[in-house]
């Protein structure tokens, strides 16, 4: 039990990755893979803040502001040179390895003797009851001001331009500067997973970000697939769905660890199931 | 209002498939003109609206409007003085974006969108207004998707939402050309009556000559880039139907 209920916090934890991929990947279609690379960003921020004993107030809009650099960057490669998304994410993200190495100084930093965000409740008895709420406060918040922002006037504006670029030119919105706005948005949830799973698994690692980007994909594409099929149009339970994929994806990692499979095989596990997930509607759909 | 001067577009410049798509063209279109532009494929009308809205910039030339001088200010900072309905029904609008969506952005359309919730009852029930003036029914379809809707419905809702806003000039490119007839007659009225409540400078494209002949108060005719012939509103008014078809023989 309490081993998913520690894949549940840390699906909570990841959730905040996956609502960004959700805003580049399904409102602006936009493949964007810096994520790997701003996620570690994220979490080198917070371990050398953290111990240089920062209050978590300023750690978090400091790691914000760090992910949204990350963002603004791709997004200035790709509409300004004209530069494929994908390949502006791998350039950034491959430049971001060196930046978070020099970042942390070393290639990991133990949070073992800080006061972390996890430590913050102690309504409960047992600590980990305590972190799921942590969790679900600071997903709560994260989710509910992201759909507000969806909401209003320049939410709409923003979900127009991945929809369809001619009208929003005509209607006077400027879509590179969305695009770069929207990538913003986007890598500083990236990089607040990385300050939540770097304090929540106690350490920040340098490569704890590769391949971080399948796993919010893995996550989009299962809570997209169920709001499809339940054919959901509010933008705040879509959210809530696509929230729920990352948990859910936590959780068959965590089955399949629990089934005795390798952990130095987790890879290729995020691997095989998120080609489950792409794969397995195209051929049912190929089928018929 | 519209003011082009010595506007040349050329495509691939240099290259084997180096096209003139525009040459030498001056045209001033006054407030209020209703400019119906015929032509054929490749003769440059769209180019020449590209041109207008700021979609494409001249190679040559300067453009005005409004006597400001705008020939490299880029699409969506021209949009706070023209609307625009393209020819494929699905490039006014966002799809996936309910109705109400659509409208809000389009009232919008001169001013920013800032981080409010602009929504209100306040809003739906002008919206609903508006469209059940159209008299198609989709006043209590305002929360379905733009996208569910037929080609015809989307585009005199398009035709409808350059009107949420302050406009002066409508760009109308081929909007009845992916349409049914009958749905083409009713963007057409629908159109008609907008351009005229509205007072619009407006620039229609066309291949549909009765169109062309029954609407507007100018007819200009291009023929490879350059204007062939310019004909006032009573020129126009004396034109027959048969001798434009002879034009294109």
């Amino acid at each position: 039990m309490e081993f998913y209920l520690s894949a549940l916090v840390l699906g909570l934890c990841l959730s905040s990755m996956a609502l960004g991929i959700f805003i580049t990947m399904k409102i602006f279609r936009i493949p964007d893979i810096t994520t790997d690379g701003s996620y570690t960003l994220g979490a080198a921020v917070t371990a050398v803040l953290l111990t240089r004993q920062w209050p978590l107030a300023a750690i978090i809009p400091v790691t914000m502001i760090a992910g949204a650099l990350a963002g603004i960057l791709t997004g200035l490669v790709h509409t300004r040179l004209k530069i494929d998304a994908l390949l502006a994410g791998i350039l950034v993200m491959t430049g971001l390895y060196s930046v978070n190495l020099n970042v942390l100084g070393r290639s990991n930093i133990p949070l073992l003797e800080v006061q972390t965000i996890f430590n913050a409740l102690s309504i409960f008895e047992k600590p980990l009851h305590n972190e799921l709420w942590v969790g679900l406060l600071f997903l709560g918040l994260i989710s509910g001001l992201l759909a507000y922002m969806l909401r209003t006037d320049f939410g709409i504006a923003m979900r127009a331009t991945g929809n369809s670029e001619s009208m929003t030119r005509a209607l006077g919105i400027n879509p590179d500067a969305m695009k770069i706005t929207g990538l913003a948005i986007a890598n500083v949830l990236t990089a607040l997973s990385g300050f939540l799973v770097a304090q929540y698994q106690n350490f920040t690692d340098i490569n704890m970000g590769i391949g971080i980007v399948l796993v919010g994909l893995g996550s989009v594409l299962i809570g997209d697939a169920l709001i499809n099929w339940l054919g959901i149009k509010i933008i705040w339970v879509q959210l809530l769905f696509i929230m729920g994929g990352s948990i859910l994806f936590q959780m068959m990692l965590a089955v399949a660890l629990s089934l005795g499979v390798n952990p130095s095989l987790l890879k290729l596990i995020t691997a095989v199931f998120v080609l489950a997930i792409v794969g397995i509607p195209r051929l049912m759909a190929r089928r018929e | 209002m519209i003011e082009l001067s010595h506007i040349t577009k050329v495509f691939n410049r240099g290259q084997a498939n180096e096209v003139a798509a525009l040459q030498d063209v001056n045209l001033q279109i006054g407030e209020g003109e209703f400019v119906v532009l015929v032509g054929a494929n490749g003769s440059g009308k769209t180019t020449l609206l590209n041109i207008i809205a700021g979609a494409e910039f001249p190679s040559e030339g300067a453009i005005q409007i409004h006597g400001e001088e705008v020939t490299r200010v880029p699409e969506h900072k021209r949009s706070r003085w023209m609307a625009r309905v393209f020819q494929n029904p699905l490039g006014g609008t966002a799809p996936e974006l309910s109705i109400l969506s659509n409208f809000r952005l389009a009232a919008l359309r001169t001013s920013r969108k800032k981080l409010v919730i602009g929504i209100n009852e306040a809003f739906k029930a002008s919206v609903r207004e508006k469209i059940a003036g159209l008299d198609m029914g989709l006043e209590n379809k305002l929360s379905q998707p733009m996208g569910s809707l037929s080609g015809g419905q989307r585009q005199a809702l398009t035709l409808l939402m350059s009107t949420m806003d302050h406009t002066d000039i409508l760009l109308l490119d081929e909007p009845t050309a992916a349409l049914d007839p009958r749905s083409a007659e009713i963007v057409m009225q629908a159109a008609q009556k907008i351009i005229q409540d509205y007072g619009l400078t407006t620039l229609f494209i066309t291949h549909n000559l009765r169109d062309a002949h029954r609407y507007g108060n100018r007819l200009i005719h291009m023929v490879e880039g350059r204007v062939a012939r310019d004909l006032n509103a009573e020129a126009k008014s004396k034109l027959k139907l048969q001798e434009m078809y002879e034009w294109f023989e």
